[in-house]
């Protein structure tokens, strides 16, 4: 192959303002989440599952594993292109996180609807 | 101060004699007119003239003389031998192909310097006697213009370790911001265009190592961090 290194992707700010973004709600969804757990009554299974009742407090749990997810995204992602040279191997890895990730998201979804 | 015998530790390379780089243990008797660095390292090429390294103006203006100084990336010409422990360890500039001892192949950081086109595009026909500003416009060039491109910052990033290839590094960075925020310039879109990519900006992850080190007391960190903030504002 020609030894000339393209660049120039036309991409990046989204990733980078999506990485503050997320980093944001999840440290406001621990605070909320912390006082949430202390506020329960006892701590039995019932008021823990008696919490994820709430379709707002599911919602708001399922968005922090979004956030988490998508972070961890450009975060491993990120470690892939600072580490990994070779463009196919790169690719492979991209390919395997991100399924992974994306795997995660429908089991937490699941979990959580489940509670 | 009297005469004083200062140790060293450096880094030997010549590819012509040597396998393989080795570290030379070596002592240099100082007079007491040597204050920096620099100094000394010029009375030990005078004891062995096989010893390279780059220097020129020794007044922290031209920067040649940017080496890896006890770990840290520096100028010769402006540290103080007596603030430096010993043996002062010498090596070149990380992350560089090494030309020979203390010298370096800076081919690579000029490529990017280069790529994010270190100049004033201004289409209009110049006027008469010069393109103004008002101070406040020239005020946002104070520590972007005074860079001397001694590499000293990029060497020590370890994004530009990794991808000096596609990442333009804390200088380059710097001085693209020097050109986004002149306001004679008006290519700034184009200049953006050019910086919007994962690797070329986005490796920065502001762990401020340059900043550390800049030996003319510069931000790129602060000016990387503006690029993005120009980014989100034509974005958003």
């Amino acid at each position: 192959m020609v030894n000339r290194q393209p660049v120039g992707a036309h991409y990046g700010l989204k990733d980078w303002i999506a990485q503050r973004a997320t980093a944001v709600y999840m440290a406001l969804f621990t605070v909320l989440f912390a006082v949430c757990v202390v506020a329960l009554p006892d701590f039995s299974y019932a008021s823990w599952s008696g919490l994820f009742k709430s379709g707002v407090f599911r919602f708001l749990s399922f968005l922090f594993f979004l956030s988490l997810f998508y972070h961890a995204w450009i975060g491993v992602r990120d470690i892939w292109m600072d580490y990994v040279k070779p463009t196919g191997v790169r690719l492979a890895l991209h390919l395997v996180t991100l399924f992974l990730l994306v795997g995660y998201a429908g089991w937490a979804a699941q979990i959580l609807w489940r509670l | 101060m009297t005469k004083r015998t200062v140790q060293f530790k450096i880094y030997r390379y010549d590819p012509d004699k040597d396998e393989k780089p080795y570290m030379q243990d070596i002592s240099v008797e100082l007079e007491a007119s040597d204050k920096k660095l620099l100094d000394a390292l010029v009375r030990l090429r005078a004891k062995d003239d096989s010893m390279s390294f780059r220097r020129s103006c020794r007044e922290g203006v031209c920067g040649s003389d940017a080496m890896n100084i006890n770990g840290k990336n520096g100028l010769a010409c402006l540290t103080d031998i007596d603030s430096l422990q010993q043996p002062i360890t010498l090596r070149p500039l990380p992350g560089l192909p090494v030309i020979r001892d203390l010298i370096v192949d800076m081919t690579q950081f000029f490529k990017q310097y280069h790529s994010i086109k270190p100049y004033l595009v201004n289409n209009d026909p110049p006027p008469e006697r010069e393109r103004l500003q008002t101070p406040e416009d020239r005020e946002e060039l104070n520590g972007l213009y005074e860079c001397i491109l001694c590499a000293c910052c990029s060497t020590s990033c370890p994004s530009f370790w990794w991808n000096p290839d596609k990442f333009v590094g804390p200088a380059g960075l710097l001085a693209a911001y020097r050109f986004l925020a002149d306001t004679r310039d008006q290519d700034t879109n184009a200049r953006l265009d050019n910086l919007e990519d994962p690797y070329r900006l986005f490796r920065c992850h502001s762990i401020m190592n340059c900043v550390d080190v800049c030996p003319k007391g510069l931000n790129p960190t602060r000016a990387i961090g503006k690029i993005k903030d120009m980014m989100v504002r034509r974005a958003i």
